[in-house]
């Protein structure tokens, strides 16, 4: 494949380079006044990425490095729009401190790039810049409220961390690439096809913890609840959703295709993962007091479910994976503009306790969290109940029926703690005025509440055959 | 005696762990973290040079640069929120972090 053809499939990864470059100058030269014109560039060069990758041809390019298949395009289309909510979200969030800066939105669209990377790697050195290009600007979005004592002490807890997974990452990538030759997944495949080493294993094992760091899998989440805490709200709601999206994709793309031929060795690692995270999820959140932390041992319990659906290694295993995290994503992102529409006399309501009452102040709101608690949880008919549906139907159909029992155990007991929130909300009293909410971040609330129910039943009658379509063209098969 | 391609594995490992121990049994200062996070990073990179070399194949060293480059953005980056984080508390002591439990 040529030059030009391997261009033409990277187009919406050139859109946002090429864009982020021009508007980190335009910034740099105007300065923080020109922070609503960033915005809305930022916002514009994601909405015409998103089109590129969807009327986008199908293929990989650059020797193999660069794969555009349907599971990518699907992953992409969905990672750009959540950019623009949180670009949204974030304007309101920090008019309200009056600590705009321009910066944010680059720093955004950059980690998006990193995202684009990920879920279209081909090989191994892809795979590694792509989720690095992720990681420091995600490094630097957590501290980005550099007064904030605890703004920075997220921001430090999660370089460090979050740096030394990428060693363990890098090492398993260099003992992958020692004993099968190559860098490249499908040479990578079919080097595993003749024989096997168990450096190999060796490697991979420490690939999947530096992964599983980054979508704060059980034992890898110690670092999850202190940043969901500390870092800015905007930029907790976006690596609650697509960050983990992205990697879970590169997790589908690396063990279910590349590592297909290794599944009894891999699959017990995964499972292993995924029962520690609904477990650590539901028992770590009972005695939550933050809402923000609170939120991350959801996310933790969420990613349990994630990788359940990986470890079953089949197609519906991915497609289940796909559906699962669109879901999940719109679910944690209401909750966390639920999170910073609320507050009271100029400060944030952080606590949970803050909460009640609320429904005598705030119907609205109220509402918006109680359907999204609910989907969360996973009440039929709401959103979140179907995507455990095929989570569960793709664990049980792979025959790891116990795990799914175990997991369903686990999301009762996840049950308690969305329910407290409901109780303290509708039934306790003592409730103060809360101060009006940023419009934007009101509307995104409504909007992912409403989709939780009621429209997300409509939305499934096209998602699901989005994503059974995407499967058909993944990877190598 | 000749050096073949176990020694510089071991080696490499051997460095790795030493950046490993670096980060969690150092319970003093936060430089020191930096430090073992680069003595990983060029753990790794004799290991796809030591590969790279062994295998007669250059993807390993094309990899090695790429490793260093991003070394160096993430030692920048580590200093800056560094920085910031000295600002806010005065010092940089590892203990000093715990302003969140639980």
């Amino acid at each position: 494949m040529d030059l030009s053809a391997s261009l033409n499939l990277a187009l919406p990864e050139l859109i946002l380079a090429i864009s982020v470059l021009g508007i980190v100058v335009y910034g740099a030269l105007r300065g923080n006044k020109s922070a609503f014109t960033v915005n809305a560039l930022s916002g514009a060069a994601l909405i015409a990425a998103a089109f590129a990758a969807a009327f986008g041809s199908h293929g990989s390019g650059f020797s193999g490095s660069f794969i555009s298949d349907g599971v990518a395009v699907y992953a992409k289309v969905f990672i750009y729009i959540v950019a623009v909510a949180i670009i949204v979200l974030s304007k309101g969030y920090f008019d309200r401190l009056n600590q705009t800066k321009f910066e944010f939105p680059i720093l955004i669209l950059l980690a998006t790039l990193g995202m684009s990377m990920m879920v279209s790697a081909g090989d191994l050195i892809a795979l590694y810049v792509g989720l690095e290009l992720q990681s420091l600007s995600a490094y630097i979005l957590a501290a980005f409220r550099r007064d904030d004592p605890k703004g920075s002490e997220a921001g430090l807890k999660y370089f460090v961390l979050g740096s030394l997974a990428s060693g363990l990452l890098l090492y398993g990538a260099s003992l992958i690439y020692g004993f099968t030759g190559s860098m490249n997944f499908e040479a990578i495949a079919e080097a595993l096809k003749v024989n096997t080493e168990v450096g190999v294993i060796f490697g991979l094992v420490f690939l999947i913890s530096g992964l599983a760091f980054k979508i704060s899998a059980a034992p890898f989440h110690m670092w999850t609840p202190d940043v969901y805490e500390g870092a800015p709200t905007p930029v907790v709601a976006f690596f609650a959703g697509v960050p983990k999206f992205a990697a879970l994709v590169l997790f589908a793309r690396v063990l279910t295709d590349t590592f297909a031929d290794l599944y009894s060795q891999w699959s017990q690692v995964i499972l292993l993962l995924a029962t520690l995270s609904f477990l650590v999820g539901a028992l770590g959140g009972l005695m939550q007091k933050d809402i923000k932390r609170l939120l991350a041992y959801s996310s933790i319990a969420n990613m349990g479910y994630a990788l359940l659906a990986l470890a079953a290694g089949t197609g519906y295993g991915v497609q289940a994976l796909l559906l699962f995290m669109v879901l999940y994503t719109i679910d944690t992102t209401g909750l966390f503009s639920a999170q910073m529409a609320l507050s009271r006399k100029g400060v944030p309501l952080t606590r949970i306790d803050q909460l009640a009452g609320l429904s005598k102040v705030s119907m609205p709101i109220t509402i918006a969290i109680t359907l999204l608690c609910l989907s969360v949880l996973g009440m039929p008919p709401f959103s979140g109940f179907w995507a455990k549906v095929f989570v569960f139907g793709a664990a049980i159909e792979a025959g790891h029926w116990v795990f799914a029992a175990i997991g369903l155990v686990a999301s009762v007991v996840a049950a308690f703690y969305y329910l407290r929130i409901i109780k303290l909300m509708w039934f306790d009293g003592g409730a103060e005025e809360i101060d009006a909410a940023p419009a934007a971040t009101k509307w995104i609330l409504y909007a992912s509440a409403a989709f939780a129910f009621p429209l997300s039943a409509f939305a499934l009658i096209w998602l699901y055959p989005l994503a059974e379509n995407a499967i058909k063209s993944f990877g190598l098969n | 005696m000749n050096i073949d391609l176990t020694h510089y594995l071991v080696v490499s490992a051997m460095l790795f762990t030493i950046g490993v121990f670096g980060i969690f049994v150092n319970r003093r200062n936060i430089i020191i973290i930096l430090m073992s996070i680069e003595l990983i990073l060029l753990a790794v990179n004799i290991n796809f040079v030591a590969f790279s070399a062994h295998l007669h194949n250059v993807q390993g060293q094309i990899m090695a640069m790429f490793v260093l480059t991003v070394a160096a953005a993430e030692a920048a980056i580590g200093l800056a929120i560094l920085v910031t984080f000295f600002r806010n508390r005065g010092d940089i002591e590892v203990d000093d972090a715990s302003m969140m439990k639980g």
